[in-house]
């Protein structure tokens, strides 16, 4: 999606018959105010956060002083790091592994015919608007050993206390799961909205040809939806990379360290251990793997080179 | 591509409703039905609609319980002997101040990214400087890639140092800038679709950028604006992070951080906060269930293709 907002060019301009072409074009002195808010709030931090990665362990006390790249060395000798890191990317696989699959074969269903969306009546889409926050405190208390769900649902999927939060592997299932109980809809109806735009005349075809539902499957609608597949992808991938809300809020990165998490080792770092540079070389660090990521997966998907989505509407 | 989802799939909805009557004397033979119908998707969209559901189920249920009748009973059956007492409790605990300081986040964000963004959409669509404003563009497409929590730190010295730690105002503005890459690349989708024939005729007339903008661009846009202020609504009602580490006082709180800090007052009575949340989401369920088709066309034009 965004890759294929910035490739595409402006059109090319057509000028009627005597049309002043300047009349009513703002002047670009329009996007300063915006632009300038957006610099002071987001550009300019993240700009501080790579000054303040050279600045040594600074509390937030006195001026930081630049003392050499000590933050980003210790970075990649810190054992906890390289723990964190092995645990993020396994949040991350396991969380694309858990919600692309049900999420493609839902929204590409849904996209099909009329009265099977009525399936997914108005709750299917509820998490939606429910926060984080929200979200993960529920799961919280439902998973509680002493209270909820968690003694009868315990059991069946081989925690026989019920305590899924207090076992190792437990806590980072929960955090997969309750992962995907948020974002399984929004991406349902990301492959809903993909699928609908393959033109019918594409199954028509195949069905001509005597192909069979899975071979439209492997032909035609998993190509067709490469670069939706693409934008979901880079959303859960990124969206893992850097969760923080329901680690901080359902497992505090525990049991032990079960499930520290690089955006939770770097949140202990700033505000319980007051390390600003060190939580802001974990933090610059963060943000060059996932732009990386995300570049990598729009290029080897070939998403980059689609001029724009909007081509021929 | 967004505005077209956001006007085309009620429509297309509404059509096809309307042609089930006539089209049902010719519906597809059993053998048809089969072979395009698929029984494992069905299944897997409803079994995920329970795992939806039952949750959001036992919180309303176990929320009308007191703690010792929670603890005992099966949250599948409904409570015999409903009480009000934790619903009494969290408006006791302030619910409805944290209520009001949300809603003031929300509005204060929706009119201040729309207010920044759309002309700087229009600027970027139609200025004369056409590198300058792709270049302008491209910057806010890098600051997607910004994740919220990497910048909490600068964020935090930043605001200590205008004075504004510990207020709303902390809160709402690394919110709208948070909420502006995405709301640009959805506005400038939507301004580029308005064809260059009806800039032609206002120019004609000689109409000023302003007048163009109130006329012709604002009016065209609506459904990108209204996609634009559910996304930034949204997320500020929800934003958990910015309140967390930007404010600190009670009177500072919103629904986010009040229910975090409700969550360790309760410790085990759980009624209570499954209470909070009840409450807490009600709000938005209405909002949702009020605008629920909208937003998911916003959501599946988001996509793209």
């Amino acid at each position: 999606m965004t890759l294929a907002a910035t490739s595409g060019k402006p059109r090319p301009q057509r000028h009627g018959a005597g049309a002043p072409a300047r009349v009513g074009r703002p002047r670009l002195a329009w996007a300063l105010p915006g632009f300038l808010f957006f610099a002071l709030f987001a550009v300019v931090p993240m700009l501080y956060a790579v000054y303040l990665s050279f600045c040594g362990n600074w509390s937030g006390i006195g001026s930081p002083q630049l003392s050499g790249a000590g933050n980003w060395t210790r970075l990649f000798q810190d054992s906890s790091i390289r723990q964190a890191t092995r645990l993020t990317v396994e949040l991350t696989v396991l969380s694309w592994v858990f919600q692309t699959p049900v999420a493609m074969l839902i929204g590409v269903w849904a996209a099909g015919k009329q009265r099977n969306r009525a399936v997914l009546a108005a709750l299917f889409f509820i998490p939606l608007v429910l926060s984080s926050t929200a979200i993960s405190l529920l799961f919280k208390a439902l998973l509680d050993p002493n209270f909820g769900l968690a003694p009868s649902i315990g059991p069946w999927i081989g925690f026989p206390d019920g305590n899924i939060l207090g076992s190792t592997n437990g806590a980072l299932i929960a955090l997969v799961f309750v992962g995907g109980w948020q974002f399984m809809p929004f991406h349902t109806l990301i492959y809903q909205g993909g699928a609908r735009a393959i033109p019918k005349s594409f199954y028509d075809a195949a069905a001509i040809d005597g192909a069979g539902r899975v071979a439209q499957f492997v032909h035609i609608t998993l190509p067709q939806l490469r670069n939706t597949i693409t934008t979901s992808s880079v959303l859960i991938v990124v969206g893992s990379l850097t969760s923080f809300e329901t680690v901080f809020l359902l497992t505090q990165g525990g049991p032990g360290a079960a499930t520290s998490t690089l955006s939770w080792v770097m949140y202990q770092n700033a505000f319980d251990d007051f390390n600003f540079g060190y939580a802001c070389a974990l933090g610059a660090g963060l943000v060059v793997v996932s732009t990386v990521l995300s570049l990598l997966m729009v290029r080897l998907s070939g998403f980059g080179s689609m001029r724009s989505t909007r081509e021929g509407a | 591509m967004i505005r077209l989802a956001v006007e085309t799939t009620p429509r297309t909805g509404a059509r096809a409703s309307c042609a089930a009557g006539p089209g049902r004397r010719n519906r597809p033979g059993l053998a048809d039905r089969l072979r395009r119908d698929n029984p494992a998707a069905a299944l897997a969209a409803l079994l995920w609609l329970a795992i939806v559901i039952v949750p959001i189920y036992v919180m309303i249920n176990a929320s009308f319980q007191s703690q010792s009748s929670a603890l005992g009973g099966d949250l599948l059956v409904p409570t015999t002997h409903p009480t009000l007492q934790n619903y009494k409790l969290a408006f006791q605990n302030g619910f409805m101040h944290l209520l009001f300081n949300t809603v003031v986040v929300t509005v204060a964000t929706i009119v201040l990214v729309l207010g920044l963004s759309v002309p700087l959409a229009f600027a970027i669509v139609r200025a004369r400087g056409r590198h300058s404003s792709l270049l302008v563009f491209r910057i806010f497409l890098l600051g997607l890639a910004i994740p919220a929590p990497v910048i909490l730190v600068p964020l935090y010295v930043m605001v200590s140092k205008m004075g504004l730690y510990d207020t709303l105002w902390a809160i709402i503005l690394p919110t709208v800038a948070f909420a502006m890459p995405v709301t640009l690349l959805v506005l400038v989708g939507t301004m580029r679709d308005i064809s260059e024939e009806l800039y032609e005729a206002m120019a004609l007339e000689g109409a000023t950028p302003a007048r163009m903008l109130f006329k012709l661009v604002i009016p065209l846009s609506r459904g990108g604006i209204s996609t634009v202020a559910v996304f930034s609504g949204l997320s500020a009602w929800n934003g958990l992070l910015f309140p967390l580490i930007l404010t600190q006082s009670p009177q500072n709180e919103v629904l986010t951080t009040g229910l975090w800090s409700l969550s360790s007052e309760y410790g085990v009575d759980i009624p209570a906060m499954l209470a909070a949340l009840t409450l807490a989401g009600i709000p938005m369920l209405v909002l949702y269930l009020a605008a629920r088709r909208a937003l998911i066309s916003s959501v599946v034009g988001f996509g793209g293709r």
